[in-house]
């Protein structure tokens, strides 16, 4: 019988944790015991990208988005909506801008600036059914290359969309096939690198959970192209439901011997298999991953010999990135030429972000290149909640840097950020409000890369430390003007010394917030005081004049530290104040500030 | 799978089951599913419609399931909303009927006067 309503119900990881899964179980249930089983079809996908209304659920044909569907919500969406058509209101998704509630989801603001290519399946098909991906043109363009290109060709064509590695590189995919396609060798491989390790980036991820066939494509027409046979996904350990889909898939190409022996009867193998990584950072440099694959500790290596010389057990090897693999297929599809009329001139098609930090829209979004960073925060992203001010934008994850408000109208493509001091990277976009301290941004992110650092050279294992440890002495108050010139030579020199990627951007989210943000710094180490309120031991908690002696405050204290009678103003006793906030927040007026006096004059002129 | 017209054939068939999903435009059939719709018989005749409209293999046909439609002592109703915004409204629609408005009324373009709402109500 054919079902008369699709639901899809989001199963990324995000959702997954809030329960998707159990959800999915419970309509299972509820559509039994109303007899109507049979005729709704109920659909676990991949990452819709509004993860922060999550868990969500749309149903077909109404185009109804529901979001934060909570389990007891399931009965009254199947006896009203899917039995008697009536949709239940209060769960539709409202419109940001009126309030008003929205009925078709195709008209929040979220998706109607976004283009959607490599996510253009996520969150439309199931990803367990290789049927659906078919149904959406799937495997049709390696059919089309296999039956209509010379490896030559295929090449010629990757090389004309301009495509260009989503991994942080940007480096030409075209031009990266063709050196391995020149490498004479009896055996060469393909490899997929999902080690997607950036704090706050997840694309990668959603990409396999949601599209895990796009992947398989990609890679067999890679395989075609450059004359491999064999494909590795080298993926995290960590990411659970990813390794589960992608296996399925896998499993489903070759039963359909859209992989395999003799694909499309043209006389082409290729077959693919999944290596587990254990969730180094430095195993996403190609070299590292490599060596990971071979059984060896993961470390980066001299190049060249590039991998598409000497890579996976010493044979020409070409990897590629998830999101960039994710891209291929489409290219082949609609042709290089309508790929390069989308995004910028050099930089074509469109690239995936994942937004996370103070802004209201936590999620995954799809923008052409040549979009700015303020529609993406402020439009896409619907801006900084608590009516907070936005601070910086930082781009690029631990290799990154950060972007202030004056540059928030510069069109995001890969050579723009390079020349604001940060960098594409996989795609990370972390924004900054007035509460962030940039001192603790810039020290969070140089913790990370410590512990990532594999130890191969000293400049990189011993420099980062070394900074690290200024930071926390900044952060203490014990810092001294010196130290910022400290860290500026350590970071410039572990950035010219170091061997691979890794240790050539760890010194850049410091670099780039002592370049926009000295006078934060100095404060620090001058005044002593954290403008920000973050650091604890830099923090003065004073009440101002507009306190309206509602005795919040002092309820809320752990320590007693605040005195003061009702509709007077109260007074915190520093002797005692821990530092921890409490008051701030429980304040109604915002009459308790951490920011220095001088700072403070300023805000209340 | 032997070769690329074998996926062009699967594809087809696969995205006859996923259509809903992108029908953007065409013409709505929307049923009567509130309490008195439902009780008149209104859920095999939405399921009816379904598998003709698949059998037919009919494009940019959608069928949506709306609340009562206020006609109550005439339910099983439904209304075909064209593109252009004509719409028309049939009643106590049964099973039997659902094919000759198929037929008739979506493949064919002529109403059908004697199962309409006006025409019954009269």
């Amino acid at each position: 019988m054919l079902e008369r309503c699709h639901v899809l119900i989001c199963g990324g990881t995000g959702c997954l944790s809030s329960h998707s899964k159990e959800i999915q179980i419970e309509f299972d249930k509820c559509l039994g015991e109303l007899g109507i089983r049979s005729e709704i079809k109920l659909v676990l996908t991949g990452c819709f990208g509004l993860c922060e209304k999550g868990p969500v659920v749309i149903v077909y044909p109404d185009e109804t988005f529901y979001t934060h569907v909570k389990l007891r919500d399931i009965k009254e969406i199947c006896e009203e909506h899917l039995l008697k058509g009536r949709v239940v209101n209060r769960l539709v998704v409202t419109n940001p801008d009126d309030r008003k509630k929205l009925l078709h989801f195709s008209e929040l603001k979220f998706y109607a600036k976004q283009k959607r290519i490599a996510l253009r399946n996520c969150g439309n098909i199931n990803p367990l059914e290789i049927d659906e991906y078919i149904a959406k043109d799937g495997y049709l363009a390696l059919g089309k290359v296999l039956t209509e290109m010379t490896p030559k060709e295929a090449i010629d064509e990757m090389k004309k969309s301009g495509l260009r590695g989503r991994g942080g590189g940007g480096f030409s995919t075209g031009v990266k096939w063709e050196f391995a396609h020149r490498s004479i060798s009896d055996q060469k491989y393909v490899i997929c690198n999902a080690d997607e390790g950036d704090p706050g980036a997840f694309m990668d991820r959603a990409v396999l959970e949601g599209d895990p066939h796009s992947v398989i494509e990609a890679m067999a027409i890679c395989g075609y192209a450059i004359g491999a046979n064999q494909g590795y996904v080298y993926v995290r350990a960590e990411y659970p439901v990813a390794v589960e889909r992608l296996g399925i898939a896998i499993e489903q190409a070759r039963e359909y011997n859209v992989i395999g022996k003799n694909i499309f009867g043209t006389g082409f193998h290729f077959d693919v298999e999944i290596r587990l990584g254990a969730g180094a950072f430095v195993c996403g440099e190609e070299t590292a991953l490599i060596a990971s694959i071979e059984g060896e500790r993961g470390m980066p290596r001299m190049k060249p010999p590039f991998p598409a010389v000497r890579g996976l057990w010493g044979k020409p090897t070409n990897v590629n990135n998830v999101e960039t693999l994710a891209n291929v297929p489409v290219i082949y599809l609609k042709g290089a030429d309508w790929f390069k009329s989308i995004g910028t001139e050099k930089s074509s098609g469109t690239k995936v972000f994942a937004l996370g930090g103070k802004i209201q829209n936590t999620g995954l979004l799809e923008v052409p290149m040549g979009t700015t960073l303020r529609e993406v925060i402020f439009d896409i992203g619907g801006g900084i909640p608590n009516r907070r001010k936005f601070k910086a934008v930082q781009t690029g994850g631990p290799s990154g840097g950060c972007i202030t408000e004056k540059d928030l109208d510069t069109p995001i493509d890969f050579d723009n950020l390079i020349q604001l001091g940060s960098m594409m990277g996989s795609g990370g976009m972390i924004v900054m409000d007035e509460d962030n301290c940039m001192v603790d941004v810039a020290r969070f992110y140089l913790d990370f890369t410590v512990d990532e650092s594999c130890g191969k050279c000293t400049p990189c294992r011993e420099g980062t430390k070394r900074m690290l440890d200024i930071l926390d002495k900044i952060c203490q108050g014990e810092g001294e003007v010196e130290d910022l010139d400290r860290l500026e030579e350590l970071g410039t020199m572990i950035k010219e010394a170091s061997l691979c990627g890794l240790g050539q951007t760890a010194p850049n989210p410091v670099l780039s917030t002592l370049k926009h943000f000295r006078a934060e710094y100095m404060a620090h180490v001058v005044d002593k005081s954290c403008p920000a309120g973050v650091c604890a031991n830099l923090t003065k908690y004073v009440v101002l004049d507009n306190c309206i002696g509602c005795t919040k405050c002092l309820k809320n204290c752990p320590v007693n530290a605040i005195t003061g009678s009702v509709k007077q103003k109260h007074v915190i006793d520093l002797s005692l104040c821990i530092r921890c906030g409490a008051c701030k927040k429980a304040c109604p007026v915002n009459a308790i500030s951490s920011k220095p006096e001088d700072v403070r004059g300023v805000l209340n002129a | 799978m032997k070769s690329l017209e074998d996926l062009k054939k699967l594809r087809d068939q696969a995205l006859k089951n996923m259509e809903m999903r992108y029908q953007v435009g065409g013409t709505r059939i929307q049923v009567g599913m509130g309490t008195c719709g439902i009780a008149a018989g209104a859920r095999p005749v939405l399921n009816k419609f379904v598998e003709e409209i698949a059998k037919q293999n009919l494009k940019n046909v959608g069928i949506t399931q709306v609340g009562c439609m206020g006609e109550c002592a005439f339910e099983p109703i439904i209304e075909i909303v064209e593109q252009d915004g004509t719409s028309t409204i049939y009643a106590r629609v049964n099973e039997r009927m659902v094919h000759e408005i198929i037929e008739e009324h979506i493949m064919g373009g002529k109403r059908i006067q004697k199962y309409l709402l006006s025409a019954i109500k009269r």
